[in-house]
């Protein structure tokens, strides 16, 4: 997947300038930046929601002008907050993820269950199959949000903060989650996570983003610095290199 | 969160889950339910009718263009007040309240928002004053078959749901938030003029507060024959897109990453509902409440899909209306109660003791 000179804005105001990005296939980058860096209009941008000049390709077809539907099948969102809608159940709120492998105004066919019991089955969602969604924890809802994004089947996923209402147990069982469905079904993620240390233990790539531009690429270790923190988020912090990856450890001013 | 296993499948496929909701017995119920408000809205009233002769009446004239006949009908005066007062009557409550019902239904769907009925966009304003104006101003009673009062009720209907989409459309694309408040401006204007021309001509006061409180006394079959083919094309509409529904209650962006049109979708649907709401309006004035009320009994009744909400709201909401109707007939018979004024009567404290029973269930 690639993300060529993609510029972006509201109105007269510039959000995003000539953004590069590239992530191998199966691999995972995390979009990490400051407050008003330009991270979720990046991946509104790459989904085609938002206007922008510039070119998004997943394996060399460009996205941009694509279809909705065969865009819909190559790329799912989960975004920050997910609407759940009143009174419908998982497994109903999953099986939309097949809405662009159906025709529209068609009831879900039996393939389409399969690959939904499968998903469920998998997220182990299927002992909540049937309870209203509002009924669901958040750890549970968040997961069901990532059952619809699959059972889209698409090559690219798009995580929106997948972990912005979670507590740290829940957040790291959903990373470990979507790492283990990228290795098995070789998907490609990118996510939006503005836990610094998450983002470093779970993404294989972290981008930097700042005033709309990518200012790092590379590597957990490359791109979260003592020095890369202070100068774009204006933070104190220690970076300490752990077994699992870099941490990011604030420290208070002395007076 | 043990039972957490990602990766592992089940070993059985299951094509489908046992305990899922089918809505099978719920529309089969509903139908029943509508057949039945049907059957008892043309026995009951001012005349006594023999129940059993009632129903050979109408099995005979079901039967007759295929050759059939049923002995024990009905004859004369009692066939005529059967055929011709009460069967037209009957027919066009179930039309209009099943229209009203679906598009309330599919309202609240495209604006997320349960307080949303089919007079939202100024389809009420619209028709209230197209009927006061002709009502004070027009030297004629009909065009052609058709009478004016209708006709001009079903104009204005379209003409204020027709200004709302066009300024909430300039204003800001096909967000949901702008249109309601484009309705609501359109609403209000129209609803101040309606007022002015009501003000200044106190003569027509009584017809026109009888047409806003809404009737279906002068129900005929010409009004039968008129309501269908547009009844019928936007519930048709209406019912297709049941499932697109579904996904644009998700939101707009995820709707568009499942690859929907969200905008398009809600044209298309604000169309059609407002098409059978001008239907309903023009032949029965505005009768209040079926739309915003009886989407959410079929939702407790049925769950939040729309696939499911609106085929139910359909046949429920044509049952309630019928039976309203039976009500304002017979409560002060010979005299007649407004059709709206019962369907608040009935509705409120019969939705209230669903809203208790659901809190109570929790």
């Amino acid at each position: 997947m690639e993300v060529v000179g993609l510029t972006a804005g509201y109105g007269r105001t510039r959000v995003l300038d000539a953004v590069r990005l590239t992530v191998e296939p199966g691999g995972w980058l995390a979009v990490i930046g400051p407050n008003g860096s330009g991270k979720s209009t990046l991946l509104r941008s790459i989904l085609g929601f938002h206007p922008h000049r510039g070119q998004v390709r997943v394996d060399g077809v460009p996205t941009t002008g694509m279809p909705r539907r065969e865009r819909a099948r190559t790329m799912a969102y989960a975004p920050q907050t997910p609407v759940l809608p009143d009174g419908v159940t998982t497994r109903d709120y999953v099986t939309l993820g097949r809405t662009p492998h159906r025709p529209l105004l068609a009831a879900p066919r039996g393939v389409d269950r399969q690959i939904v019991g499968d998903v469920m089955e998998r997220l182990g969602l299927t002992p909540m199959a049937e309870r209203p969604l509002a009924t669901l924890s958040g750890g549970e809802q968040q997961r069901a949000v990532l059952g619809r994004s699959l059972a889209q089947q698409p090559r690219v996923l798009l995580l929106d903060e997948p972990t912005a209402a979670l507590d740290l147990g829940h957040a790291q069982q959903v990373l470990d989650l979507v790492d283990r469905l990228r290795r098995q079904d070789g998907l490609t993620v990118i996510s939006t996570l503005h836990d610094l240390t998450l983002a470093g233990q779970y993404a294989d790539r972290l981008a930097l983003l700042s005033e709309g531009r990518v200012v790092a690429e590379g590597s957990p270790a490359e791109v979260l610095t003592t020095q890369a923190l202070h100068t774009h988020y204006g933070a104190r912090a220690e970076v300490v290199h752990g077994p699992s990856g870099p941490a990011v450890l604030p420290v208070r001013s002395s007076d | 969160m043990t039972t957490t296993t990602p990766g592992t499948r089940s070993g059985t496929a299951r094509p489908a889950a046992p305990g899922r909701r089918r809505p099978g017995p719920a529309l089969g119920g509903a139908g029943l339910a509508l057949v039945l408000a049907l059957l008892a809205g043309v026995w009951v009233g001012a005349l006594p009718l023999p129940p059993s002769a009632v129903v050979a009446t109408l099995l005979d004239r079901l039967l007759s263009p295929l050759g059939g006949s049923v002995p024990g009908g009905l004859e004369g005066a009692q066939a005529a007040v059967l055929l011709e007062l009460r069967l037209p009557r009957v027919l066009i409550a179930s039309l209009v309240g099943a229209g009203l019902a679906i598009s309330g239904a599919a309202y609240q769907g495209v604006f997320r928002n349960p307080l949303a009925d089919p007079y939202l966009l100024g389809a009420a304003a619209g028709a209230g004053l197209g009927a006061t104006l002709v009502i004070a101003y027009s030297p004629v009673q009909s065009v052609g078959p058709i009478g004016i009062v209708p006709l001009a009720a079903f104009v204005g209907a379209l003409i204020g749901v027709g200004c709302a989409l066009a300024l909430g459309t300039a204003a800001g694309g096909s967000h949901s938030a702008t249109l309601l408040l484009a309705g609501i401006a359109v609403a209000a204007f129209l609803a101040a003029a309606q007022t002015l021309v009501q003000q200044q001509n106190t003569d027509d006061l009584r017809e026109v507060y009888g047409w806003l409180l809404g009737q279906l006394g002068r129900s005929q079959w010409s009004d039968v024959v008129l309501v269908l083919p547009y009844l019928g094309v936007a519930c048709t509409v209406l019912l297709l897109c049941g499932r697109a529904l579904d996904v644009l209650a998700v939101g707009d962006d995820e709707a568009s990453s499942l690859g929907v049109h969200p905008g398009r979708l809600r044209l298309v649907v604000i169309l059609a509902a407002s098409l059978a709401t001008a239907t309903a309006v023009a032949v029965s004035g505005l009768i209040g409440f079926v739309g915003l009320v009886v989407p959410h009994i079929v939702r407790r009744l049925t769950g939040g899909s729309h696939a499911r909400v609106l085929p139910m709201s359909l046949l429920v909401g044509g049952a309630f209306l019928v039976l309203c109707d039976l009500v304002a007939r017979v409560v002060l018979a010979p005299a007649e109660l407004p059709i709206g004024v019962v369907t608040a009567f009935i509705g409120a404290p019969f939705f209230a003791g669903l809203l208790w029973a659901g809190a109570r269930r929790r």
